[in-house]
């Protein structure tokens, strides 16, 4: 059976420290829709396996009350992943993060490795869902191979530091050194039906500078961002909140698309605009959204 | 004898302090009393001068001797050098038995923690208590217990004459000769010196310590050269970097932000939110956010404050200049905004701590409060609250005016985590009951609101709100369901504290801590 969360609502992933247990005991107080609980980059190296630690008992005990818990497991270079995975799967994580992604590879042997957890864990297979950072050029050129490798994998992330470092570059705020990747990776995930969520906004002074980049992602179709700290979380969630315009439209559109259909008409108008079938996934997504954002309570 | 918040209090210490059990926070309102009143020393002589050269000329001169009763003011926080500058040559004197009416204790004063060891100080009374003072006071240090009041039963317990204060030490920021005093100027500005006003009306000596003197009159004086009988010029009476904070922090904390949200919202929600309000606030992080957050309602509906009260920052300063706020009054200043704001606008004034909150006079400003954010350090299912004992049962708090302003207000709002670390804010019991339950209207976390049975007006009124609202028991469930239901903390049997309520009456004791004993 299908997982039914491979297209969940994932506007924020909260990045936070496994190596802190103050930070993860309960940060679905913030209310974002998924957190990142890293186990990569933020905890030192001597201390993976007590972060590990951390994870598995938070994982075990912790009531995350419906946010979504994705695990970022160390790169297919170090000794740690294999660990890694397994520590996920008996926790029950919903998700893990494969870091550096950059061949359908990488994603196959990440797979067979939670596959095997979970025999190993007694969970059901297929269960762990997987999603891709990609964080080098060689990652986003393969992007569409990647969001096509697994059945797992809904969708894939622009990891911008080591992505800028790659391209020789820094990250200038402009967005400019960003701009291929983002254009890239949107495309490929459309075409192969996945998720694509953008990389961090490190400045957490510059909160209009932050708005201005998720309202740019939000244009450029991504379905979320990766945040840093719980401040950003709002800001997200608002810009990513439809119109109370665009939602009496979505209703409408779905409401005549469903109508329309059961009389064998294909395309017609809604307030003077052409719509046909094509429409209709994107209207239920600003109902799901708007939904989550607690602005809408119809029943579509 | 149980009193009513359910605390058992000994029979012995009701007989030696002839105090009654708390019986509800407005027990004694049909009481009358007759006024204590200070032995007064005449100038009638124009000649005779009241500058004195030292604090020890001025403790010979008030004929200071064993068993007396001193009393400081804390206007100066953590910055104040009076408390040890007087305390230190009352123990190069060699006088041993005194006791300690201060309006709040802090670890600046930590010296005396080694002054009750030496049986220098053998009593304290004071609304609050930190540091080594509070750690040698729960380790049994002490001979006498300490007495614990909010600020309004400071001063009732000094008007009624439970305590009488000997002498009154006075630290002013700037003073005249003839001892009229001020809260601003000089180079230890706090504003006000509201907690010292009864101190100066009530005491046989009062005894004016500035490091500015000024032109005589200083005037319009917090302190009245009516009630002084010595001035005293010292090198520094106070830290000014810690008397102040040069600006209060506004939180960017995102649980704090939401908790302030809440307690907004409930404001705006209520049925006191209407022209002419009247509010107090703290300077926590969510309680200041809750200013700022007000704002915009309060122009979208053009809603004004009648009055803000209570220790003053800059933020409800802001919303005074802006014509949001028509009145500031003023018993304690957290920051330099505050104290510009209080020397600069006619609508800001400095008030005693006695019209602020004390209980037993004929109207105190707490009793026209409509909604007061408070904070707390344990909130149990009963909605007592303690702001004055740590988990570990050792004094460190303050109830200031919380019991006054809860007890006075319309709507007391309690804002706090639901878990500090390990320790759950919503218990069973707290470990000391500082604020009674009855006084409490609605508690504030992160993990939503409980609103307080008693208030079913309340419960009414929000009934259509879409705020998490849920139960206090609730609150509990979730806190221990986090950390595990906590162990009680071990006392042994010895009284070393008393918590007054703003009666006078007892609402609880503090025991002396024992090392926590595991069971098998």
């Amino acid at each position: 059976m299908r997982n039914p969360n491979l297209k969940r609502l994932r506007r924020t992933m909260m990045f936070l420290n496994c190596q802190k247990p103050g930070l993860i005991k309960d940060p679905y107080i913030y209310k974002p829709d998924s957190i990142m609980l890293d186990l990569e980059d933020a905890v030192a190296e001597n201390q993976k396996d007590s972060a590990r630690y951390s994870l598995y008992h938070a994982l075990k005990e912790i009531d995350y009350r419906g946010v979504e818990r994705v695990v970022r497991i160390n790169g297919l270079e170090t000794p740690h992943w294999q660990e890694d995975v397994r520590v996920c799967v008996a926790g029950g994580a919903d998700v893990i993060r494969i870091s550096k992604t950059e061949t359908a590879e990488d994603v196959h042997r990440v797979e067979a490795a939670v596959e095997a957890a979970e025999k190993e864990f007694e969970v059901p297979v297929g269960h762990t869902l997987l999603m891709a950072a990609l964080e080098s050029a060689k990652g986003v050129r393969n992007a569409y191979e990647i969001c096509n490798s697994s059945e797992r994998l809904f969708g894939i992330a622009l990891s911008g530091g080591d992505y800028s470092k790659d391209l020789q570059t820094v990250i200038t705020g402009t967005g400019v050194e960003f701009a291929g990747a983002r254009q890239s990776m949107i495309i490929a995930a459309r075409a192969a039906g996945k998720q694509c969520f953008d990389t961090v906004f490190t400045n957490l002074d510059d909160m209009e500078g932050f708005a201005k980049e998720v309202l740019m992602i939000k244009q450029m179709g991504f379905d979320g961002k990766s945040i840093i700290n719980p401040r950003q979380i709002e800001t997200v969630h608002r810009i990513f909140t439809p119109s109370e315009k665009e939602i009496i439209f979505a209703e409408k559109v779905v409401r005549e698309i469903e109508e329309k259909r059961a009389k064998g008409i294909g395309v017609f108008t809604v307030d003077g605009k052409m719509i046909d079938i094509a429409f209709y996934d994107g209207s239920k997504r600003i109902l799901s959204l708007a939904k989550a954002a607690g602005v809408y309570e119809g029943e579509l | 004898m149980k009193n009513q918040v359910g605390r058992e209090i000994p029979d012995e210490l009701l007989k030696q302090y002839g105090k009654k059990v708390f019986s509800g926070s407005f027990a004694r309102s049909e009481d009358t009393y007759q006024k204590a009143g200070p032995c007064v020393h005449n100038y009638i002589d124009p000649t005779r001068s009241k500058m004195v050269s030292s604090i020890h000329e001025a403790l010979v001169k008030c004929k200071i001797h064993d068993g007396m009763v001193l009393s400081f003011h804390h206007h100066f926080r953590d910055g104040d050098k009076i408390v040890n500058m007087v305390m230190e040559e009352v123990a190069k004197m060699g006088i041993k038995d005194i006791t300690i009416c201060a309006s709040s204790l802090g670890s600046a004063h930590d010296p005396v923690a080694e002054l009750i060891e030496e049986g220098v100080v053998t009593g304290i009374q004071t609304s609050g208590v930190r540091g080594k003072i509070g750690e040698a006071i729960s380790h049994g240090k002490l001979k006498n217990p300490a007495i614990i009041r909010s600020h309004g039963g400071r001063v009732r317990a000094i008007e009624e004459g439970d305590v009488h204060i000997d002498i009154a030490f006075i630290g002013a920021p700037t003073s005249d000769e003839y001892g009229n005093a001020r809260g601003v100027g000089g180079k230890s500005d706090c504003g006000v010196l509201s907690y010292a006003m009864v101190d100066a009306k009530y005491a046989d000596r009062v005894v004016v310590v500035t490091d500015c003197m000024v032109p005589f009159p200083n005037y319009p004086a917090s302190i009245s050269m009516t009630d002084v009988d010595y001035v005293c010029k010292v090198d520094c009476i106070g830290d000014p970097n810690k008397i102040v904070s040069n600006a209060v922090r506004m939180t960017k904390d995102v649980r704090e932000l939401n908790m302030a949200h809440y307690c907004t919202q409930l404001i705006a929600e209520s049925p006191y939110f209407k022209d002419g309000f009247s509010f107090q606030t703290g300077a926590g992080g969510a309680s200041l956010a809750v200013n700022t957050m007000l704002r915009p309602i309060m122009e979208e509906k053009n809603i004004h404050m009648s009055f803000a009260i209570g220790g003053i920052t800059k933020p409800i300063c802001d919303l005074l200049e802006a014509g949001l706020v028509r009145n500031i009054v003023d018993a304690q200043d957290f920051d330099l905004g505050s104290i510009e704001s209080l020397k600069n606008d006619a609508n800001h004034y400095e008030i005693s701590t006695s019209a602020y909150a004390n209980p037993m006079n004929k109207g105190a400003f707490v009793n026209r409060l409509d909604f007061v954010i408070l904070g707390a350090l344990e909130v149990d299912v009963n909605f007592n609250v303690n702001v004055v004992t740590g988990s570990n049962g050792v004094l460190r708090g303050a109830p200031g005016g919380h019991p006054d302003t809860a007890a006075g207000s319309k709507c007391s709002i309690i804002v706090a985590p639901l878990i500090r670390g390990r320790i759950p804010t919503v218990c069973d019991q707290v470990v000391t009951v500082v604020t009674p339950g009855e006084d409490v209207d609605i508690v504030v976390t992160d993990y939503g609101i409980a609103i307080n049975p008693k208030r079913q007006d309340l419960i009414e009124a929000y009934k259509n709100s879409h705020l998490p609202f849920c139960t206090i028991e609730e609150l509990r469930d979730k806190a221990y369901a986090i950390v595990g239901t906590p162990e009680q903390v071990q006392f042994k049997d010895k009284v070393v504290g008393i918590l007054e309520a703003r009666d006078g009456s007892i609402l609880d004791v503090v025991r002396e801590v024992k090392p926590f004993e595991f069971k098998d």
